[in-house]
């Protein structure tokens, strides 16, 4: 599977990544990278134990990495759930639903990734 | 002016982000160019400015991050003064407008935000990099002229009214005279009236300007100049011609007429002659018409002419000067001129003297400082930079020859940094964040020590800043005695705030182990290994004193035909005797009792006792009467019971001392206690 291929499978934005980081090359390596990356089992455990902080500043930084990569169905799904989370809120109901949509988007994001190996 | 990137080295970026994706991003797009410094948080980016903010030259810096985010880490460059020599970019998918502003307040140079772009992020690093070395650049500049003109202006100065001065066959004093002369009077002006707005800066430049009063004497032939008789009409035409041919010199000098100093030396040329009264030369200018500047230095120029020697007159005592003056025998001057004049007369000469004897070099420094100062808005320059870093290089070696661990310890953030040498001794990174709870204060020290240590270094005030700690520290897997010496050290607030502490860590080791083997030694009797009669005396004093129940008996024994055994098989195997006695006292006691030898073959043992006494003393007794190879050991002991001796231990061992002689009397190889409880009287300076 090439990049471009990956970002199609992804519903990603192909050209939008090469516009600003130049190279398949350099995509590539830093999606390999996301795989290894904390801040999605950060965002889980975190909703979990109830520390709503921590799980801002994860989901933020998801975002943050999705963003730079141009990887955006989590993007937007992570997006959405930071905003929420903004300010340490309390947990809600109505967050299970952002929630999901991120770890569908997540999984949906790895296994096109992992087609890359 | 040397500029650090000449060197060759690739300049230091420094990437703050908690996302180890992010920071890889930007590096990826950076390094090509630069070096890169990655830190995970605030907190790291502190400690590691803490250490390179000299080699640092630009910041990335990301707002969400944990521990310290980047506002707070903004906020710690603002209060060490960083962010002036550190710009920093934020990089942020934050775009919320109070987000940015805060930014901006906070000192950061520009805002990159996410998705990174390669081209822009090269971009505006390389614009701020760019903007930023102009304006250091600029300021450097500034600086270094400043001093540098000043400098150059006066040498030029100088030279020249030297090169006048000689052409009248003057010393060179004169000008010197002159322009202390000008100081001493225009301060006092000062102190009397603002009305002609000199400030202190003008001062400086007004003196400067005096040295060239009498530049236009070169045109004058040096037959007149030097005459020394009387001038005739003609020649004293001409001579006077001096003072608009000076100005005429200082005006022509191409471009220049507009320089402070060559208008101020205009004035002073041209109406250092003119007269309060209007009857001057070269113009007849009348009362304030004469600028300030010149009325000043015509006073000085009268004054040391009287009081110097010349060609053609002796030099004429202060008094008889300043009266002749303020008597207008030599010319008119403005009232509050003269007034100057009489009020500093008592000092003048002495001031005088002192100001011209070669403290007007170190002076002139000062007043220079004193003048920036006033500016107030020089940066450090060039200079002083390179005298840190001259400092840091020769701190770094000293260091690394005393092979101590040295630290310091900042208070915001708070982190602890050790020498080169301490953090490759310890095995411990250089910079430490959150001591406390980190590494070095919770193993190297016992935590409670470390803060025992923080907060007597707090407690300090600035004038008496040391503090001195010693302790058990855990040093490569050792248990180390050590002397924690260590100054706290202030901010320049007023009053001081306390900023952190410097110090080090002197192994004491090997001199603790020594005292304390020393204090075994001395409390021991060197044969037996069980305490000696001074030891044990002060023991059992100790307890005797004590609160609570005095249930303890005393044994006092020695060993029956004890003389015999040395006679018979010699003294080793009479020591070998001794030690076999003791060792089975300290195999059959307990650790609250205390075994001790008296001297020669005498012990005594000091133990509590439950119920009753009897069958403890019996043990003890069966078990010393026993056999050492051939010979048969017995003893005779004398036993006291502590509840009659008042809580005195010589009452006490007299007692015991008592009944073991009557054991000894009474044949020997037995035990007894004494009776007679309560009716001895106190044995003390028997």
């Amino acid at each position: 599977m090439t990049v471009k291929e990956c970002y199609e499978a992804m519903g990603a934005d192909y050209e939008d990544v090469m516009g600003r980081l130049r190279t398949d090359e350099r995509v590539q390596k830093f999606l390999l990278k996301v795989l290894n990356d904390k801040s999605y089992d950060l965002l889980c455990t975190s909703i979990e134990s109830g520390d709503m902080n921590e799980a801002f500043r994860a989901a933020h930084t998801l975002k943050g990495v999705c963003q730079n990569l141009s990887l955006t169905p989590l993007y937007h799904s992570a997006s959405e759930l930071s905003e929420r989370l903004r300010g340490g809120q309390a947990y809600g109901e109505d967050m299970e639903p952002m929630l999901d949509q991120v770890k569908r988007d997540y999984a949906q994001m790895t296994e096109c990734i992992q087609g890359l190996l | 002016m040397e500029q650090k990137e000449n060197k060759g080295e690739k300049k230091k970026i420094l990437i703050v982000d908690d996302s180890e994706i992010n920071r890889a991003l930007l590096s990826d797009m950076l390094s090509s160019e630069y070096e890169i410094i990655e830190a995970e948080n605030g907190m790291e980016a502190a400690g590691i400015l803490h250490n390179q903010e000299q080699e640092i030259c630009l910041m990335l810096l990301d707002i969400v991050m944990p521990v310290m985010d980047g506002f707070e880490t903004l906020a710690v460059m603002n209060k060490n003064g960083w962010i002036k020599s550190i710009p920093v970019i934020m990089i942020s998918a934050e775009t919320v407008p109070a987000y940015v502003d805060r930014a901006y307040d906070l000192g950061v140079q520009d805002y990159i935000s996410r998705p990174f772009d390669e081209r822009i992020v090269r971009r505006r690093v390389v614009n701020t990099l760019i903007l930023f070395a102009k304006q250091k650049e600029l300021s450097y500049m500034v600086a270094d002229q400043i001093m540098e003109k000043e400098n150059d202006n006066k040498l030029m100065i100088e030279i020249l009214s030297n090169i006048v001065e000689f052409r009248n066959g003057e010393s060179g004093l004169h000008v010197l005279h002159i322009r202390t002369l000008t100081e001493l009077f225009l301060k006092r002006l000062l102190e009397k009236t603002d009305k002609y707005g000199i400030s202190q800066k003008d001062i400086a430049l007004i003196c400067n300007a005096s040295a060239l009063h009498d530049i236009g004497k070169i045109s004058i032939p040096s037959e007149v100049l030097n005459k020394p008789a009387r001038l005739t009409d003609e020649e004293f035409k001409l001579m006077k011609t001096h003072a608009a041919e000076g100005a005429k010199m200082l005006n022509d000098i191409p471009l220049r007429e507009n320089e402070p100093l060559i208008r101020l030396g205009y004035k002073i040329c041209r109406w250092h002659h003119e007269r309060y009264d209007g009857r001057g030369y070269p113009d007849g200018l009348k009362g304030e018409e004469i600028p300030i500047e010149a009325q000043v230095v015509a006073l000085a120029d009268v004054y040391d002419a009287l009081t110097s020697e010349r060609v053609y007159k002796a030099a004429i005592p202060h008094e008889k000067a300043v009266n002749m003056i303020v008597n207008g025998e030599c010319g008119v001057f403005n009232p509050l001129l003269l007034e100057c004049l009489t009020e500093l007369s008592d000092t003048l000469e002495q001031e005088f003297k002192q100001m011209s004897e070669g403290s007007n070099a170190q002076k002139e420094m000062m007043d220079m400082v004193e003048q920036i100062m006033e500016g107030g808005k020089l940066d450090v320059s060039e200079r002083t930079l390179k005298l840190l870093e001259h400092e840091r290089t020769k701190y770094q070696f000293y260091a690394e020859l005393s092979q101590e661990i040295q630290f310091e310890y900042t208070v915001t953030p708070e982190l602890l940094t050790l020498s080169e040498w301490g953090a490759k001794f310890l095995n411990m990174p250089e910079t430490i964040l959150d001591p406390r709870k980190e590494s070095f204060g919770t193993e190297v020290f016992a935590e409670e020590d470390f803060r025992y240590l923080l907060e007597n270094l707090k407690d300090t005030t600035p004038e008496n800043p040391s503090v001195e700690v010693t302790c058990l520290l855990h040093i490569n897997g050792q248990e180390r005695w050590s002397k924690v010496i260590a100054r706290s050290m202030w901010g320049d607030q007023e009053p001081p705030e306390y900023a952190g502490a410097i110090g080090k860590i002197v192994d004491i080791h090997e001199e603790i182990e020594k005292m304390n083997h020393l204090e075994v030694m001395a409390a021991h009797d060197s044969l037996t290994g069980l305490l000696n009669h001074k030891a044990a005396k002060a023991r059992i004093s100790d307890i005797l004193m004590g609160e609570g129940e005095k249930k303890y008996i005393l044994l006092l024994f020695d060993l029956d035909r004890f003389k015999q055994a040395n006679d018979t098989y010699g003294h080793l195997f009479g020591d070998e005797v001794l030690k076999y006695v003791a060792d089975t006292l300290k195999s059959n006691i307990r650790e609250m009792d205390i075994a001790a030898r008296m001297g020669g073959d005498e012990f005594l043992l000091f133990m509590p006792y439950k119920d009753s006494m009897e069958p403890q003393v019996k043990r003890i007794f069966n078990l010393l009467t026993s056999e050492y190879k051939d010979f048969k050991i017995s003893v005779s002991m004398g036993i006291a019971c502590a509840e009659d001796c008042g809580g005195d231990y010589d009452v006490l061992f007299h007692m015991a001392d008592e009944a073991m002689y009557e054991v000894k009397r009474g044949g020997r190889n037995g035990y007894r206690f004494n009776v007679h409880t309560g009716n001895i009287q106190k044995a003390k300076g028997e």
